[in-house]
Parts: structure tokens; sequence; C-alpha cells
């Protein structure tokens, strides 16, 4: 009975991820001073938990439209340059001046901050479909499609802001970043809410199932009579989507816009977190917690690596260890020689 | 009588042609710009990005890619000037080293993809992190070169055709540019590549040796980066961890307006060369036009890549409504079967 048992918890795909991040946190317990320790200042959470969930919820965001790109057979590897222009356009946006009201001088901005965030948001989605439509109707390889846009979003991201770092003023604006919800950072129920919009899609609807049928073979989806392109379609909207919001939460946090660094090289990231998770970057079967908890373990990494007083730069050697070790293990080769261990094992 | 085109090389020959028109239009729109120097200047300042590029080209038309060769520019770089300026090793055996370890981050890539089944662009992804973050575990700085020697090969001029004068580094490019036409054009291995990107199953049926080629071609890559990084140290005389950043997505891009396909079996190595060029010509028009922002290179490299994929796309279609829809189907079922 018992290794049954053990068979079944440990076939779940997101068993190794949570594994994974168990060890991490296992390993900061004993090693990192206080990094379990939760304050509460002003009625906000402060410690290195929130931190983690904090700091990671721009990735995390990525990683749900990645997750999706992904299962469907193709990849975005344009997200950062959205994150980027979503970026600079909603700095651009909110740029206004200070007007005398009431004795005290206040920002008041040229478009609404509802409006501001609206068209930022479908500026993004745009991009996003226009992912979509090079790949599903077009028919170009997924990654030279969004290559063109990787490729062209910082330049339109600086055309934008004409170059120039853009400060934010708005006040109001900074709450999506920087505030705080029941004593929790807002960024967190941001993520939570798309999280759970996302897998209500994929779990409830038939939107999922379609979605890994089409990753697993769009010659079969199209001849079971899906609308293979449709539903291409909409992961790449998603993911531009995601891009833009994830583009608003860090400007929002570092309350300025600058088209050079935001979002620079963390497509890489959220295509890691993806793939940490243990997900096939063939397509096809997927897990949404699981890519969440891909996106935790890299952002646990990076805050460990800051608390420990290690250098920053050593994160990209330990983000190339753990590719390296991860894809491997789960390479068939490796599969199968452990596979056959297992086998004896069970035999005996 | 009807000239006959071989439509893979259809491409290729609208590359050549943009290119030169764009050198035409210069030469009408800006006054100083039809030199003999200001052309030779257009192989000076990319000629590292075309040395990386026909790496790439290779890689991709064996139906990879190589994400690394820009990291190993800068680990290049980096490695080169602490070893000379911090160590004070000897200049050839510096050289050699650096030669070895990009062989050598080819050859990791190359294990990966064929013995590991890891995606190309998830391994040299990881080359690319890897590589990155050692030349920052070496230092942040900049490390400025001053060995004798490498500043003897940067300050030295060749003098070419029409008071022009070349680098070693765009001789070292011309040499590269010959082995790679050699080897892609007039080998058995340059076949075997061609053949992998078409079709690795059927090539693996004839009996070529498919996972001793996809290694060798990253090896390959992973040198030619190497070089690259060389020729770059010679350039800037300096080593910085964020040398070079991004320059990967340039040697794709040259590689896809240079008419190679990205989904492998199709290309040219001479055609990457000319989608270098034109990558350095549109900064050459933005550096004469001077009140034009970087930004726009990138923008006008965009745009580029989009009509030279929508061509290719175009080709790709007639070819395919050519042979009859069915048997389309069926191949296309039997790919995505296994």
């Amino acid at each position: 009975m018992k290794p049954l048992l053990k068979k079944s918890i440990a076939s779940h795909q997101i068993f190794w991820p949570l594994v994974g991040l168990a060890l991490l946190l296992l390993f900061n317990f004993i090693f990192t001073k206080d990094f379990f320790v939760l304050e509460l200042k002003d009625g906000h959470l402060y410690g290195s938990v929130i931190d983690i969930l904090n700091r990671g919820s721009v990735l995390m965001l990525l990683t749900i439209g990645m997750t999706l790109v992904i299962a469907s057979g193709g990849i975005d590897i344009s997200v950062g340059s959205v994150m980027a222009i979503s970026s600079s356009t909603i700095a651009m946006l909110l740029s206004g001046k200070m007007v005398e009201l009431n004795g005290h001088s206040q920002f008041v901005s040229n478009i609404p901050l509802g409006f501001a965030l609206l068209l930022t948001l479908a500026f993004a989605l745009l991009l996003g479909l226009w992912n979509g439509i090079l790949v599903s109707y077009f028919g170009l390889q997924a990654i030279v499609a969004t290559l063109i846009l990787l490729v062209a979003g910082r330049g339109i991201a600086q055309l934008i802001t004409s170059g120039n770092v853009i400060t934010v003023y708005h006040e109001r604006f900074f709450y999506f970043g920087g505030g705080f919800l029941f004593g929790l950072p807002v960024s967190i129920f941001i993520v939570g809410a798309v999280f759970l919009i996302t897998l209500l899609l994929v779990k409830r609807t038939a939107f999922g199932l379609f979605l890994e049928s089409v990753g697993i073979n769009r010659v079969a989806g199209r001849f079971s009579g899906l609308n293979v392109q449709l539903i291409t379609l909409i992961c790449y909207s998603i993911s531009g989507l995601c891009a833009g919001l994830a583009g608003i939460l860090t400007t929002s946090e570092v309350r300025s816009s600058d088209p050079n660094t935001v979002g620079n090289f963390i497509e890489l990231d959220a295509i890691l977190a993806f793939a940490i998770a243990g997900n096939s970057m063939a397509g096809g079967k997927f897990s949404l917690s699981a890519s969440m908890i891909g996106a935790l373990i890299i952002q646990t990494i990076r805050t460990t690596i800051y608390s420990r007083g290690v250098a920053p730069e050593i994160m990209l050697v330990v983000n190339a260890v753990i590719v390296i070790v991860i894809c491997s293990l789960q390479s068939d080769r490796v599969k199968a020689l452990a596979g056959r261990k297992w086998l004896k094992q069970g035999q005996v | 009588m009807k000239i006959r085109i071989r439509s893979s090389y259809t491409s290729m020959i609208i590359t050549i042609g943009i290119f030169l028109s764009l050198v035409v239009i210069g030469s009408c729109v800006y006054d100083n710009f039809f030199s003999a120097q200001n052309l030779v200047n257009l192989l000076i300042d990319n000629s590292f990005l075309i040395i990386v590029a026909l790496g790439e080209t290779l890689v991709i038309i064996s139906g990879g890619i190589d994400l690394s060769v820009g990291s190993i520019i800068a680990f290049v770089s980096m490695l080169v000037a602490y070893l000379l300026t911090t160590l004070h090793w000897n200049p050839f055996l510096v050289i050699c080293l650096v030669l070895l370890v990009g062989g050598f981050v080819g050859l990791m890539h190359g294990i990966l993809i064929t013995y590991f089944n890891v995606q190309p662009f998830i391994a040299t992804l990881a080359g690319m992190f890897l590589t990155r973050g050692l030349s920052y575990v070496i230092s942040t700085d900049t490390i400025s070169i001053s060995n004798p020697l490498f500043v003897a090969i940067s300050e030295y001029r060749i003098p070419f055709l029409f008071d022009s004068f070349l680098s070693i580094g765009v001789v070292i490019t011309l040499v590269i540019l010959g082995l790679f036409i050699y080897i892609a054009h007039y080998t058995r291995f340059g076949r075997a590549i061609y053949a992998i990107g078409s079709n690795e199953m059927s090539a693996r049926l004839m009996g070529l040796p498919v996972n001793r080629t996809k290694v060798l071609v990253y090896v390959l890559s992973g040198f030619t980066s190497s070089v690259g990084g060389l020729v770059f140290s010679f350039y800037m005389l300096s080593g910085y961890g964020s040398h070079a950043i991004g320059l990967e997505l340039d040697a794709i891009a040259g590689t896809v307006v240079g008419g190679t396909l990205m989904t492998g079996g199709v290309g040219f190595v001479v055609g990457t060369v000319f989608g270098v060029l034109i990558e350095g010509i549109i900064q050459t028009f933005i550096n004469f036009q001077g009140n034009l922002n970087s930004w726009w290179t990138r923008i006008a490299v965009a745009v580029l890549l989009l009509i030279f994929i929508a061509v290719q796309r175009l080709l790709v279609a007639r070819r395919e409504q050519k042979k009859s829809v069915k048997r389309v189907e069926t191949v296309e079922y039997a790919h995505s079967g296994d």
C-alpha cells in the first residue's frame, strides 16, 4: 500500500517544484537569520516571505501568460519589451502638473487614472494580438514572430518617452505597487486575482482541454474541429495583457519608467519558471499552479542571494546551473536510468 | 530565354539587392557617404557581429538556435582583460585559452541538446546565463587591455584599395567567412547540417551522423563566438561583463534577413554577411542623419525582419502549394506524432 501512496503523491507535477521550494525555504530557515520573521509595522506585514511574494509578483504575472503560450506549442520572448512599452505608456499618460488645491499643491494628471490604466492595458492587449496573429494566422514560428516585437519593443518604448527616464508623480497610482490591503502588499492580490481568473478559465471551462490538445498536436486538434487559430490567439493575447499589467506594477513600484531597463531579460526568467515547474517546453500538458511555484522558486533564490549578501551577479550563474540540472533531469535518458533503478527496488 | 533562379536563392538575392540599393540611396542622400573607407568601416565596425552571425547561421540551418553568442563575447573580452591586465599572462596563451573556452561552452550546449534532449533555446539560454554570470564573477567593472601585442593588433592598419585601410579584425572575418563557405557548401559535414535542418528524422534514417553533426555545429558556434570575442577585444581594448548585450538578437536578425529559414534546412553563409551589413548600414544612416536616435535602428531592423519573414513565408507557401495538400497534411501529421 505504502509505495502506491508515495507514487500517487510524487506523480503530481506540482510535487517536485514544491519539494524544491521547501528545500530552499528550509535552507533559509537554518542558515539565513530572521528569514521567517514577520513584523507588523503600522498594520502592514513586513518580512522576507512577504518580500518574496511582493517582488515575485511581476515574474508570476509573466509566467501565467508564458505558461499558456508555451502550452499552446509556442513561446513569447517579447514579454520584457511589452513590459517596457506598457511602463512607458502609463508613465506618459500619467504625466501632468502640480495644481494649488485648498492651500496645498496637489498633482493632477492629464488623463484620469482609470482611463490611463485601461488605455495601457488595451495597448498591451493589442501587442499580444499582434504576436498572436503573426503566429496563428500567418503561421510564423513563434520564436521568430515574437522576436520582431522583442527587437522593436524597446525602441518603441524609447520612442514613447523620447528616450528619457520618466518619473511618475501620481500618488494614487503608487498604490498598486507599493500599497497595502489587509496588511499585505496590493500586488499580491493583483497576481492572485489574475491567477484565479486564469485558473478558472483553464480548469472550469473547456479552454484548458482545447489548449492542451492544440499543444500536443495541432493537426489532430484541427481535425477534431477545434478553432486552433483562435485558441492560439487567445493565449498570446493573455500573455500580452499579463506583460502589460506587469509593466504597470513595476512602474508603480519604482515610481518611474526607464525604457532601457524595465523588464530586461525577464522573458528568460519567465521561461525558466515555466521549465523549472516540470512543464514540457514542447507544449501540451501544463500546470499553472506548478508554474507559479516555479516563479516563486526563482524569486526565493534571488531573495536568498540578496539577503545572504552574496554578489547579485552570481544569480546568473545559479540560474544557469538550475536550468542545466532541471532540464537534464527531465530528459528521457536520465529518466530511463533512474526508472530502471526504481523498478528494481519496486520488484524487491 | 528564361533565367531560372532556384527559389531558395531568392531571399538572399533580395538581401544583396536591398544592401546595394541602401548604398545607392545613402550615396545620393548624404554627401560623404560613398567613400571606400566608409564602406570598409561597415566591415570594421561589424566584424565581430559577422563572425558570430556566421556560427549562428550554421546553427539555425541545422534547426537549432544559439542565444549564448553575445554573452560569450562578453565573457571572452572579460577573460582576456583579466588574464592580460591583472594576471599578466602571455598573450598567445590567452588567445589559445579563450578559443578553447568558447568551444567548450559550445560542446556543453551540443551535449545537452543532443544527448539530453534539452531544447536548443533552453540549453543555450543556460549557456548565456552562465557565461554572462561568470564574467560578472570575474569583475563587475570595466578592465582595460593594455597588453602591447593587443594594442598593436588593435592599431594595425592594412592598406586597401582607394586609400582605405582594413583592420586585423576584418582579415580574421574574411578568413572565417572563407572557412564557413567551404564548410557549408563543400564538405560532407555541411551537407549533413542542411539535411538535419530539413528533416532530422530522415537524416537519421539516411545514416547521417546526426548527433555528432549537431554537437559539432554548436562547438563551431561557440568557437566563432570566442573568435568574435577576441576581435571584439581588439576593437574595444577592454573587458566588461555588460559588453555585447542583446548581440545574439542582432546575429539572429542578420541571419534571418540574410535569407536563412528559422525552421532550418535553408540558408546561405554569404547571405548572413549581407544581412549583418544591412543592419550596419542602417546604423550608419542614423549616424549620418545626426538628429535620429539609435533606437530607430532597432525599429528599422524589426521592420526589415518582418518583411523578410513575410517574403520567406510566401516562398514556403508557394512551395507547399505545389505539393498536393493531402501529402503536406500527412507529413505534418507524421511530424507532430513523433
